[in-house]
């Protein structure tokens, strides 16, 4: 695997039932490359939070991954509200999420803070009113 | 502990799965009704027992590699939802005991949130 592999999702945010369906695809995909087991876990771990934050506070938006020998990025990219305070953002518990998000089972706050855990690097770009951007790389060994 | 000994020991219905899953062994399991906590505990978790019923179920037990999943307090999903476990070849289970007892209840036979005891 010399060139990179790139897939493309699009991720609805009409559809709550339909949440979660690119990182199923993902995961699929990465299991025909033969990515090892733990690090597919680790890796659709985090997009799938990630996706599902689109979801639930962007309206939707789209993810790309890139896969090199090196590493798997995924970008996730909305134009939904944005996060005024990354830094909050990040802490485990804070959650802006409403009722009707925590009856489907979201909105533990502990999204960003997985994602930050089971990837090797992990940034956010944002601004308020125009979107929000993460980006998450996991390496491969060697 | 086998699949079939948690489907025993919580009275529960097979929703879905056959003989064979059933025979399948599961050496830890996590009880939740909150997603991204069930997500937080990365380390080899193999069954989920949950009183939340969406689609989003069914995939974080797949992204989490989990192979069995139970509804507790009667919860039962519909059958898109059967249709999709059956996709990532879970089995699930409903039962009619509540959250509490029925972690209880496998806690107590050996299923820890660690890998089961030896006894
Ligand atoms: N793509 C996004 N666009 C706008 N706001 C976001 C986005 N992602 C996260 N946030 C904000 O950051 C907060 C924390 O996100 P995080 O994923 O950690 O928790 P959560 O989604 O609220 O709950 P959980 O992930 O546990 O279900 C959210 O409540 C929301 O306010
Ligand atoms: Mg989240």
């Amino acid at each position: 695997m010399s060139e990179a592999l790139t897939l493309h999702f699009d991720v609805n945010g009409e559809d709550f039932t339909s949440a979660g369906q690119a990182s199923v695809r993902f995961k699929k995909n990465m299991r025909e490359l033969g990515v090892d087991p733990e690090i597919i876990r680790r890796a659709s771990i985090a997009m799938y939070e990630g996706e599902i934050n689109m979801v639930i506070h962007a309206h939707g938006g789209c993810a790309d991954v890139e896969v090199t020998e090196e590493a798997i990025t995924i970008t996730l990219s909305d134009k939904g509200p944005g996060i005024p305070d990354i830094a909050k953002a990040m802490q485990e518990g804070y959650s802006t999420a409403p009722d009707n998000i925590r009856q489907l089972g979201f909105g533990a706050g502990m999204g960003l803070p997985n994602m930050k855990r089971y990837t090797d690097d992990m940034k956010i770009e944002s601004t308020v009113g125009v979107g929000t951007t993460v980006t998450m790389r996991i390496d491969l060994p060697k | 502990m086998k699949i079939k000994e948690v489907k025993e020991y919580l009275d529960a219905e097979l929703l879905c799965g056959d003989e064979a899953e059933l025979e399948k062994d599961v050496y830890s399991a996590c009880g939740s009704d909150m997603m991204s906590d069930v997500l937080a505990y990365v380390k080899d978790q193999s069954v989920l027992l949950t009183g939340l019923v969406n689609p989003q179920v069914i995939r974080t037990a797949e992204m989490m590699d989990m192979i069995c999943l139970v509804f507790v307090r009667s919860k039962k999903p519909t059958p898109e939802m059967v249709k999709l476990a059956h996709e990532h070849g879970l089995v699930v289970l409903a039962t009619d005991k509540r959250m509490y007892e029925a972690c209880g209840i496998l806690y107590s036979n050996g299923l820890t949130s660690k890998g089961v005891k030896k006894r």
